[in-house]
């Protein structure tokens, strides 16, 4: 209890934060007509990809030499940028069939 | 000082991807969207690759090799996919993100110092993001594979209700009797993670089929989850921010999901298309009338008002391009041709929009459930193209059957009513349609490619 606490205090800033995306989230994303309901789950489901970032902070802080961290680490950082790249690219193709009707 | 402009720097990315979601949910500015969204996106990473670290060996080499692969990979598999994969491209895109978090807090565990507490808010948040980060990895992969058809909906565990809650509780013991442990024993680490991807599976694996575009919507949302809490164990604003949007996001569009099917979450989780063999009405003698593909086309031809409502069946058989090109046909002749889209239509929301934009539809033509039915009862002839359960009255009619409540299409008040179907048998929830044997319904039976093809010949030549 003590612990998290402490772990509430030191990140009070980081809550706060996070409480605040919460609100932001469904204030954003809310009424969206149906049409655009995949390309939106495709594009969020690329930013969720995000996690590469961690994957990165992880593998600059890694000894050099710690070959089992390297390797994990390297599947984390390919993996997420699949997920980001593969998730953007989708999305834009879905979104290209949607102006290439728009001008005809 | 350095560090406090870098951090600065997070934030820009972060209104980028405030502003790119915001686009993205209006159909005008989304193609920006998702752009400004990917850019915010490139700008973040960058922005960590020159992140001043002390004490590290940067291992530039090997970060560089994984976004490189990751990139191609991801890539390829986006420009190769055909459009009616799609839901099955996203649910295994979003895996990798779990499995990736995953990951993460595995070296997290291995990392910590050997003669440590572990009980403080690190390690928790840690524990919580490995068991989040393996759910969405296996769930999505289950849900890839019942998508692509080689998982069947009757490959179910026995007691599924029973074995997830005695899973789930296996794994809070374990979480708290490792975070109480004097110091870090990896083996129960392991032990967790095998549990956790245990778990993944047997919660996807009950669930129908018919009901994936939630699950993988809700997987979605635990992915942004999982990158959100990897986010506070690294102190990381885009992490947690990012995490965050899309967790509200997959969210809000679960939720929105269940209220189009008019079923609770709950309902749709512990599995509740259990196909009863109370619903089939086989047993009674009944006679479905089958139509005939050239007075079929002539009617068609000399109608005013013609709706296509398209489901899962059309994507399957991608027919959506002839779908449009009978379109044509009929528009030529003076016919006016509308689509009715039910919102779970398909295999994912919004799956039908996008099928029918491939095959250039204008969007004005896609009518929403409501107006649809308010424009039925003049609608001369209404083709239904492989869907079955969003045009079933028992929706309406029968309180035993499990899809009772769910709004409908309400086809069957149109003057005449074919559908297009391979087979007599029941659709994903596994229920008779008593549509097919009304009185003004017929069925034209046989691939939706095949049968639309020879409708369009024969419209061409009537």
């Amino acid at each position: 209890m003590e612990a998290l606490i402490q772990f509430l205090g030191e990140n009070l800033q980081m809550i706060y934060v996070l409480v605040l995306a919460i609100l932001l989230g469904t204030e954003v994303i809310s009424k969206v007509p149906t049409v655009l309901h995949t390309p939106l789950m495709s594009g969020a489901n690329a930013i969720s990809g995000v996690v590469v970032i961690g994957a990165i902070i992880l593998m600059r802080q890694a000894d050099s030499g710690n070959y089992p961290v390297l390797i994990l680490g390297f599947c984390g950082i390919a993996l997420a940028m699949t997920n980001v790249v593969g998730g953007y690219a989708v999305t834009h193709r879905m979104l290209d069939m949607f102006k290439r009707k728009k001008k005809d | 000082m350095v560090i406090t402009i870098v951090d600065s720097l997070y934030l820009i990315a972060i209104i980028l991807f405030i502003v790119g979601l915001k686009r993205l949910s209006s159909p005008d500015t989304a193609r920006d969207g998702n752009l400004i969204a990917a850019f915010g996106m490139g700008f973040a990473i960058v922005v960590t690759l020159l992140y001043p670290m002390e004490g590290n060996g940067n291992n530039y080499i090997w970060i560089a090799g994984g976004l490189l692969m990751g990139s191609l990979v991801g890539l390829i598999a986006a420009k190769r996919v055909v459009m009616t994969a799609m839901p099955e491209m996203v649910s295994l895109f979003n895996g990798l993100g779990g499995a990736s978090t995953m990951l993460i807090t595995i070296v997290e565990f291995y990392n910590y110092p050997d003669d440590q507490s572990l009980l403080n808010g690190q390690m928790i948040t840690t524990d919580f993001a490995l068991f989040v980060g393996c759910i969405s990895f296996t769930g999505s992969l289950i849900a890839f594979g019942k998508l692509q058809g080689f998982l069947r909906d009757s490959w179910v565990l026995p007691f599924p209700k029973f074995v997830n809650m005695v899973l789930l509780i296996a794994i809070v013991g374990l979480s708290i009797f490792l975070l109480n442990l004097p110091s870090l024993d990896f083996n129960y680490v392991l032990l967790l993670l095998v549990l956790s991807l245990i778990y993944g599976i047997t919660f996807v694996t009950p669930i129908g089929g018919g009901d994936m575009p939630v699950v993988i919507s809700l997987l979605n949302s635990f992915t942004g989850l999982g990158a959100a809490l990897a986010g506070l164990i690294y102190s990381n604003q885009v992490m947690l921010v990012g995490g965050i949007l899309v967790g509200a996001s997959g969210t809000i569009l679960t939720i929105l999901m269940c209220q189009a099917m008019n079923r609770s979450l709950f309902n749709v989780l512990i599995g509740g298309f259990t196909s009863t063999s109370l619903a089939v009405g086989g047993s009674r003698e009944e006679v479905v009338k089958e139509a005939s593909l050239a007075d079929l086309a002539i009617q068609l031809k000399y109608s005013k008002k013609v709706y296509i409502v398209p489901g899962y069946g059309l994507a399957v058989a991608q027919a959506q391009h002839l779908c449009s090109e009978l379109d044509n046909l009929l528009e030529a002749e003076g016919v006016t041709v509308k689509y009715a889209i039910h919102p779970v239509a398909g295999r994912m929301p919004g799956h039908m929009n996008v099928l029918l934009a491939e095959a250039n539809v204008p969007y004005p033509k896609l009518i929403d459930l409501e107006d649809a039915n308010k424009d039925f009862p003049s609608t001369d002839v209404v083709l239904v193209i492989g869907a079955n359960d969003v045009v079933n009255p028992a929706a309406k009619e029968d309180p035993s059957s499990p899809i009772y409540g769910m709004p409908i299409l309400d086809v069957e008040l149109a003057k005449s009513i074919v559908i297009l179907k391979r087979s007599m048998n029941p659709g994903y929830a596994g229920i008779q349609n008593q549509l097919f044997f009304g009185e003004r319904s017929r069925m034209l039976f046989g691939d939706a490619k095949s049968s639309l093809q020879k409708l369009v010949d024969e419209v061409g030549n009537a």
